[in-house]
């Protein structure tokens, strides 16, 4: 299933980043946009080119972390992904809380296998995430590392996931909690019949 | 006002304690003529930070309390009942008041709701009927703005709802064919909600956490009237925590309030108008004893923060094998009021609710398990989209055991006892809650449901309304408040809250709050 501009700011729209729908032109291809409604926000929004060198470092590893979290039949999930962090990455704690995972991990990565977490293959980041022991904590901003990486990092990336309309749709949900998908959906049948 | 100049205002003739929707609607009636000044406990929220409050609900490291600050220390309270009170799940300080985190369902009272001693032989009457609130209860609908239809087993009313009522969802479509079949009736639940924009508010969107949080403000909250009122030259002072009302013999003269600065105010005003809900309006009554009142203030009866009632929440629901549908929206489209009106002495009334929003989510689901990738798809998969759930709201009676008191060994950051929930519940309620179960089951066997979990006699829980504890009399010796929601011993003081109900009937209360505020108004008014 391809994840579009459109999924990625109305993640935002659900989380805290409004201005969403300005972002994100320059992740997708108009190939990858499938939502036609959309295309003409696109239009303004090309050089909003607003993060750091930093940020691209950690942009990427969140992408290649992503690539693991998100089922296979996800598709699009570099510029998902990109889109969803221009709105989440500012000057706020909770995007200096997901810088400091990600460097936190990174520094995991080195000191166990040698690389960053960019250079890692797929199988190597999920164990890495499991022997930090992400997969089993409960997220916590201000717990220890397990419950950190747990909350900026996995539950950061699957809930932009499953607050999406098409991350949704993988389950069943066009309109999923924390998504203002309208009031189309909820007296419509599995066919999308009354 | 910004909320940071927090010292009284001169020469007020209302001083409204409590911003919730009592306070708010009372606030906003008065402040065209009068000068009002209204203080509450919590902070002023800001609009714009709902989302950030949309992601608290999701994420599973949030509390309920934590979604709206939530401040331990300043909620501190006891429950030293049979029965456990999560008191700080069931309301939320600030301007707003409880409304920002409630579900928003709104009916009103049915006729024998307010006859409960003379035609079910249980409990005591209203001194007043519902032909005496009718009138109000209609304003209350414009005012918060109710979107609703009528049906066969309301109490009657002149007029339409002020918005058509939400369409049924899917989920209630699957109940309606099994619910025909048994000749159990379904109808729209009132929501106080909007089902199309309503003055300047939107329409609802489909957020989905309508409890916890509305991030568009389609749902109702308090904060519609106590903006109202300030834009009329009401002012709003948060963060002002009231421990004590001074008075003399007849009339309370200042309310007495702390600020984060650690300062100390005292708000004179004409009339004071008691809003802060049903459990911390009998605590500062009974905070504000002196020589002349030893027992508390308003207390010559000796009933302030006796009869604590709350509705007993009777629950069940399982699997079906096909979509059911749910979590597409937060709130309920239908409810069943048929055997409401058969409560007797050994029955109590109660209604029935079919879900929207039964079992987890999938968002829920991924931030809380073990797995991610295509093992996480296949779990939610397999765990989403067929369950399916009704409750129902149960009354429970008024009882001497179950009351609001104070706990003298614990004390907030002001140095006052901490409010004591001492709830218990009577044998009538438990025995109500498994004829609900009862029904539930019936309904769901016929739907073809495996039934998986049920809340009955044994787990059942609050619905947070508080009620009961600063009861409405025609005699002093019975109550707290005069039919006209003055308080029977001070001539400046009004009691706005579920906690005048004498008996509390199984709706949710917050239209009736309002109706009775909007009656109190009126009564203020012709008072100043
Ligand atoms: C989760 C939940 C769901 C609910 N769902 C529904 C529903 O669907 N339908 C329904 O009818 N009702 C529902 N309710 C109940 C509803 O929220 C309350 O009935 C309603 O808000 C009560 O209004 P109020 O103005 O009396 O008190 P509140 O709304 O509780 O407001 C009281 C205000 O007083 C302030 N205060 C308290 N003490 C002091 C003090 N000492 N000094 C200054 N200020 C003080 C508080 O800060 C608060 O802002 C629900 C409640 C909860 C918690
Ligand atoms: S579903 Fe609930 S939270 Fe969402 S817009 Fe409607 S009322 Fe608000």
């Amino acid at each position: 299933m391809q994840l579009t501009r459109r999924d990625a700011t109305a993640a935002l729209a659900a989380l805290g980043a409004t201005g969403g729908i300005a972002y994100g032109a320059r992740h997708f291809t108009s190939d990858d946009e499938t939502d036609a409604d959309d295309t003409d926000a696109n239009t303004d929004a090309s050089d909003d080119t607003q993060s750091s060198e930093g940020d691209d470092h950690l942009r990427s590893t969140l992408v290649a972390v992503a690539g693991v979290l998100y089922p296979n039949e996800v598709e699009g999930i570099e510029g998902f992904v990109n889109t969803f962090l221009d709105g989440r990455l500012d000057d706020s704690p909770h995007a200096e809380g997901v810088r400091s995972a990600i460097q936190t991990l990174d520094e995991h990565a080195e000191a166990w296998y040698n690389v960053k977490i960019v250079d890692m293959e797929s199988e190597t980041i999920d164990g890495l995430l499991r022997e930090i022991g992400a997969d089993t904590a409960d997220e916590d901003p201000n717990g220890p590392t397990a419950e950190r990486i747990r909350y900026y990092v996995v539950n950061e990336l699957l809930l932009a996931l499953f607050t999406s309309p098409t991350g949704g749709e993988l389950v069943g949900i066009e309109n999923p909690i924390g998504h203002a998908g309208g009031l189309g959906s909820y007296t419509q049948g599995p066919g999308g019949g009354q | 006002m910004s909320g940071r100049d927090r010292t009284p205002v001169d020469d007020a003739e209302v001083c409204v304690i409590g911003a919730g929707p009592a306070g708010g609607l009372i606030a906003d009636r008065l402040a065209a003529d009068h000068t009002v000044v209204v203080l509450d406990a919590g902070p002023r929220f800001d609009p714009s930070d709902r989302l950030e409050r949309q992601e608290r609900a999701i994420r599973p490291s949030y509390d309920r309390p934590d979604v709206w600050d939530g401040d331990p220390e300043r909620d501190a309270h006891a429950a030293s009942g049979e029965w456990f009170y999560p008191l700080n799940h069931a309301r939320v300080k600030g301007i707003g008041g409880s409304t920002l985190h409630w579900q928003g369902m709104v009916m009103r009272l049915h006729e024998d709701d307010f006859n409960s001693e003379s035609a079910r032989g249980v409990g005591v009457d209203w001194p007043i009927d519902y032909a005496d609130l009718r009138s109000y209860y209609a304003a209350a609908e414009r005012e918060l703005g109710v979107a609703g239809a009528d049906h066969p087993y309301a109490p009657p009313r002149e007029e339409p709802f002020p918005m058509t009522e939400f369409e049924p969802s899917y989920s209630d479509s699957l109940f309606a064919d099994a619910c025909e079949r048994l000749e159990i009736d379904m109808h729209p639940v009132p929501n106080a909600r909007n089902s199309e924009s309503y003055g300047d508010r939107s329409a609802c969107v489909s957020y989905g956490t309508c409890q916890p949080v509305c991030p568009s403000g389609a749902k109702y909250d308090a904060t519609v009237h106590v903006d109202r009122a300030e834009s009329k030259g009401a002012t709003v002072i948060d963060r002002a925590v009231v421990g004590r009302l001074e008075h003399d013999r007849d009339r309370v003269t200042a309310a007495v309030y702390n600020t984060p600065d650690g300062a100390e105010h005292r708000q004179k005003a004409d009339v004071f108008v008691l809003a802060a809900g049903g459990v911390e309006t009998p605590r500062l009554l009974l905070l504000s004893e002196s020589d002349e009142y030893p027992e508390g203030l308003a207390n010559s009866s000796g009933l302030v923060g006796s009869f604590f009632m709350d509705h007993l929440f009777a629950g069940m629901g399982g699997l079906l094998d096909e979509p059911t549908r749910q979590n597409h929206v937060g709130f309920l489209t239908s409810e069943c009021h048929q055997f409401y009106n058969d409560a007797d002495a050994e029955i109590a009334p109660f209604k029935l609710e079919f879900f929207n929003y039964d079992g987890p989510s999938p968002v829920t689901m991924a931030l809380t398990g073990d797995d991610w990738g295509d093992a996480l798809l296949d779990r939610v998969r397999a765990d989403y989209g067929n369950h399916i759930g009704m409750g129902a709201l149960v009354e429970q009676l008024p009882t001497e055991e179950s009351y609001v008191g104070l706990d003298h060994d614990q004390t907030d950051p002001f140095g006052n006892p901490v409010p004591d929930v001492h709830w218990t519940v009577d044998d009538r309620a438990l025995r109500t809650i498994e004829r609900a179960n009862e029904i539930q089951r019936e309904i769901l066997t016929e739907l073809g449901v495996e039934i998986t979990w049920q809340v009955g006699p044994d787990n059942t829980g609050p619905a947070y309304h508080h009620m009961g504890t600063t009861r409405m009399s025609d005699d002093p010796a019975d109550g707290v408040v005069r039919p006209d929601l003055r308080t029977h011993d001070l001539q400046n003081c009004w009691i706005a809250s579920s906690g005048v109900f004498p008996t509390g009937g199984a709706m949710n209360p917050t239209l009736t709050i309002a109706a009775i505020a909007l009656k109190a108004a009126g009564h203020i008014d012709e008072a100043l």
